[in-house]
């Protein structure tokens, strides 16, 4: 199976890890990852205003690149996926929004949504199967208390995302299922980490992140799992008095997948 | 002043989408605010300052919302409270000179591990 695929501009810089382990373990999964050529940043940040034009001109973009390719559209970073799958959504259903922006880049054809935008879990999910992942795993976590780390941005708002149930999903617990770990419930999984807050108030953020990692420690997580390099970072930061590790969920995926060491040294050749 | 203060208002339902008149103050969108202990006004009296007319206040003081969209997605009337402080942000920050974020501020807030993706969307909240 071949997609499009939009790496995002942390993934080539703090969150090389989240990329490299994602590629690798496509190869293994008979999955080719095309990057999309010429990609421009998502922004981070989907813009809700109606009358916000020019900040979703380079997610159009890039659904207009997989579609020239004929290609769905593969994402990974939570920000992205919920970024470029919003303006999609405006693309397909806001008639002002789509009319502005075909107005300005005054393609050939008129882009209006016709791009699928899959997260990496759900490609696992539907394209692969949990099922078929599962027996290409090779080392599987077995005993492994693991914590899947949803945030914000994969689930909402659901309505456009529709990935999973915004309240309880489960497609990260059976990802963690299908590569031999035992997924751990906890009721903090899809609250916020405070995001990008930690720029100006560190405190707030800290508190948020705390009540994320106490909330899987006390449902016995060994360690946390997570799509999104922010949330990885704000985790991470706030980890002093916890110290559970917090890891992309491709680098379990690679480990499953028994890949991981060359992942390592690529990354040490780098 | 009353006609300014009309003239936000009227902006703000325009840029945001929201029809405040369908909620019926439930309190939910607050109850579920990972940052309502944060907030001088919080996700409930977004919605009714603004449909009071009283955007002012909520001009001076609306940086703490994490655009998490809770609020959103647990309004049972859709009325998405985290758009209305969006779009006040940008009645603020669309203002010349009134940027929250200053691109020369950035280098003193860096640290080795910070990801792009906190400064890229710290700018598309905070900066025009």
């Amino acid at each position: 199976m071949i997609f499009s695929y939009y790496p995002g501009c942390t993934l080539k810089t703090k969150a090389k890890d989240l990329d490299r382990y994602a590629r690798m373990s496509a190869q293994v999964l008979g999955i080719t990852l095309e990057e999309l050529p010429a990609w421009q940043c998502c922004g981070a940040v989907y813009p809700m205003a109606k009358d916000e034009i020019v900040t979703k001109l380079s997610s159009v973009r890039a659904l207009m690149s997989a579609k020239e390719q004929g290609n769905d559209l593969i994402t990974l970073c939570s920000a992205c996926h919920n970024v470029i799958k919003q303006v999609n959504n405006d693309m397909q259903n806001d008639r002002d929004i789509a009319g502005k922006i075909n107005n300005y880049l005054n393609p050939d054809v008129e882009y209006h949504g016709e791009t699928n935008v899959i997260h990496y879990l759900e490609m696992l999910r539907d394209k692969v199967g949990f099922d078929v992942l599962a027996q290409k795993v090779v080392h599987p976590l077995t005993g492994r208390k693991i914590a899947a780390y949803y945030g914000c941005m994969l689930l909402r708002p659901a309505s456009v995302m529709q990935m999973d149930n915004p309240e309880n999903p489960v497609i990260m617990e059976n990802f963690i299922r299908a590569i031999g770990g035992d997924p751990v419930i906890y009721p903090y999984r899809n609250e916020c980490c405070g995001g990008y807050v930690t720029l100006e108030d560190n405190a707030l953020v800290g508190k948020n992140s705390v009540k994320v990692l106490a909330s899987a420690l006390e449902n016995g997580a060994e360690m946390i799992v997570t799509a999104c390099p922010l949330c990885l970072y704000n985790l991470g930061k706030n980890n002093a008095q916890h110290k559970v590790p917090v890891i992309y969920f491709t680098e379990l995926l690679a480990e499953a997948l028994g890949i991981k060491d060359r992942g390592e040294e690529e990354n040490a050749d780098a | 002043m009353q006609t300014l203060k009309k003239k936000l208002t009227e902006q703000v339902l325009r840029t945001s989408g929201v029809n405040v008149r369908k909620c019926m103050r439930c309190g939910k969108c607050s109850g579920s605010c990972p940052s309502y202990d944060e907030m001088d006004y919080h996700p409930h009296q977004f919605v009714y300052m603004v449909e009071r007319g009283d955007v002012d206040a909520l001009m001076k003081s609306n940086y703490r919302c994490l655009s998490c969209m809770a609020c959103v997605e647990r309004c049972p009337r859709g009325v998405a409270p985290a758009k209305l402080i969006e779009a006040i942000r940008l009645m603020v920050v669309r203002q010349q000179g009134q940027n929250h974020l200053k691109a020369d501020q950035i280098p003193a807030l860096l640290d080795k591990d910070l990801p792009q993706q906190a400064i890229v969307s710290a700018f598309r909240k905070y900066s025009k």
